[in-house]
């Protein structure tokens, strides 16, 4: 081979002296970002989210081209999507099951930083801008479901802006101006249409800053330990591989639905037209919000109802600081580790009970799952990193390997 | 900025408190912008209230004369569904032998109809607590517990006044402003 240069060489570091754009992503997410040699498959789903935020905007982007956001016109461009717009369908149902998948990758992730710590000292900005980024997503989802203008998409506006209502004083006035009416109506269409286009933008941001703040203190890795220089491998070519393999994966089932079950996790309710004179029976938002829903039900109060269900949210803000524990891994805490799945299962038991009817036994049962929610955060996890002992950390990531914990 | 600021000598002497010109300049112009940034924010953020043309739909007339006795309909005003029920003499009477005490969200029957109309009951067809449109004008639709309607998404009860019963609505349904423009003419708004 030769030792001089081809022109395609010449040419990228003509560029790179001037924009340095392939260095930058080396940096980021390259030969040049030092990752723990122990990562396992649950870092995987870091990537997988970006992957997600970039098939929505995609998709999303060529539904703009076909939809029309204006009440007597939203349903019919919807069903002209899957009717008449070549491949129409496919996009649709990739952008509709893609937000479904994007909650499945991004609760999974969420789950991994509980269970290695990853919200700890030094990592707590990481942490906070996650909760951003999830918090946008959920508005960015609601907002998206109501613009097929299908019955559970009118209704489900409906009662989740009539949750502002609960605040004293100005409750009424706030949900007015978010109505642009006075009722769900057109106005509402169109500012949901323009905030849903605007949001996916706006986590990108969020994303940018969850990857600065994630670079600084670095990857965080299954045994939770400070990973030395020694015990750290290049990001590229190790964990693009293994990221890749991971997206392999995660395509077969996601494409499996959007091909073959692409309105499995819909509620058929939403193929009817709104109707603003007819309350459907028994309105239940997306699965994704189901616990959030279960825990809005479970009190009887409205405001009270309302504060518990944003407070859900928000107190994953203050989590690094409920968990009194110094070790981060789950692996050595065995208390904490059968309290999380305690609190995983207390999660399914709440999504379950958000899409009954709330009487009988659903409602007993998200109230007792409401109730181990906030116990779970605020008094168990404080004792629990009060009184357990942890086993004994390993000196070093290398030395876990080599005795087969890695 | 500041370093390069400082480098320099004082263009302007300092005050008793160390206060300078450039300190008094630096202030004003972070005020004029906060002041001018404000009023720049304020036509977005109104531009989402209700527009002119929703505001002037804010009225309805409706004729009363088709509406049998103990019938209910449900007409639109604001875009929003509002009942109308032509209310039998024993659901007036009902409504108000209740005492006050036993309601959640007290108020008289009198208070919520017109003197010389009290057989017509006239109410903002919005569940109080969370925006759904109770069941219980039309005919085969269930009224609930307490005979006027019933709220299907969380169970809230209404009487035959339009008052909260039973379940988590927190206060009764709206009564619109209207008035009686004929004997049987109503204008709501």
């Amino acid at each position: 081979m030769s030792t001089e240069k081809s022109v395609l060489q010449r040419a990228f570091e003509w560029h790179e002296q001037r924009l340095p754009i392939g260095g930058f992503i080396d940096g980021v997410i390259g030969t040049k970002y030092p990752a723990p040699k122990n990562l396992n498959y649950w870092w995987n789903f870091g990537s997988l989210n970006g992957l997600m935020l970039v098939i929505m905007i995609a998709s999303g982007i060529f539904l703009a081209m076909n939809y029309t956001p204006h009440k007597d016109f939203a349903f019919d461009s919807v069903e002209r999507i899957m009717r008449d717009v070549n491949y129409g369908w496919v996009m649709r149902y990739m952008h509709a099951n893609g937000a479904s998948f994007f909650f499945i990758v991004v609760y999974i992730h969420i789950f991994r930083g509980m269970y290695y710590g990853s919200y700890k000292n030094p990592r707590e900005v990481l942490w906070w801008i996650g909760i951003l980024i999830f918090l946008a997503m959920m508005a960015t989802a609601f907002m998206g479901y109501v613009l097929p203008w299908g019955q559970m998409s009118f209704w489900g506006a409906t009662v989740i802006t009539n949750l502002f209502s609960a605040i004293p004083v100005v409750g009424d006035s706030i949900v007015t101006f978010l109505w642009g009416g006075f009722s769900v109506e057109n106005p509402t269409l169109n500012r949901f249409f323009s905030l849903h286009y605007l949001l996916p933008f706006v986590i990108f941001g969020l994303v940018v800053f969850h990857v600065w703040a994630l670079h600084l203190p670095g990857s965080n890795n299954p045994l939770g330990i400070e990973a030395t220089p020694a015990d750290k491998i290049p990001f590229h070519p190790y964990y693009t591989a293994k990221d890749f393999f991971g997206v392999g994966v995660f395509m077969l089932i996601y494409f499996a639905v959007v091909f073959w079950a692409p309105n499995m996790l819909g509620d058929p309710l939403n193929y009817e037209k709104a109707n603003p004179l007819v309350t459907p029976a028994h309105i239940v938002p997306e699965w994704y919000f189901l616990p959030f829903y279960a825990i809005l039900r479970a009190i009887p109060d409205k405001l009270l109802g309302v504060i518990a269900m944003f407070g859900s949210i928000l107190i994953l803000f203050a989590l690094p600081w409920l968990d009194t524990s110094r070790i981060r891994s789950a692996v050595f805490r065995p208390i904490y580790k059968w309290f999380l799945w305690l609190f995983v299962i207390d999660c399914a038991v709440l999504t379950w009970c958000g899409a009954q009817l709330p009487e009988g036994l659903p409602l007993i049962l998200s109230r007792v799952g409401t109730f181990w929610y906030f116990l779970h955060f605020l008094i168990l996890l404080p004792i629990i990193g009060w009184v357990e002992t942890p086993k004994p950390l390993p000196a070093s990531i290398s030395e876990a390997v080599l005795k087969g914990r890695g | 900025m500041a370093n390069s600021a400082s480098a320099q000598p004082s263009p302007a002497p300092a005050g008793a408190d160390g206060e300078t010109r450039r300190d008094f300049l630096l202030y004003s112009t972070v005020a004029f912008g906060a002041v001018g940034t404000a009023m720049m924010v304020w036509p977005l953020i109104d531009s989402m209230n209700p527009a002119a043309d929703t505001l002037a739909l804010s009225t309805t007339e409706f004729n009363l004369s088709g509406v049998q006795e103990g019938q209910g309909v449900v007409i639109i005003w604001r875009g929003k569904p509002v009942f109308v029920r032509y209310r039998t003499q024993k659901e007036i009477d009902d409504a108000r032998a209740v005492a006050l005490a036993d309601l959640i969200d007290p108020a008289k029957d009198e208070d919520r109809v017109q003197k010389d109309q009290d057989k017509y009951l006239i109410l903002v067809g919005v569940c109080t607590h969370l925006g759904c449109i109770p069941l219980g004008s039309k005919a085969m639709e269930t009224r609930g517990e307490y005979g006027g309607w019933f709220c299907p998404c969380h169970g809230s009860h209404y009487d035959t006044s339009g008052r909260i019963r039973k379940g988590p609505a927190p206060a009764n349904l709206e009564v619109p402003p209207y008035t009686f423009i004929s004997d049987t003419t109503v204008r709501i708004g």
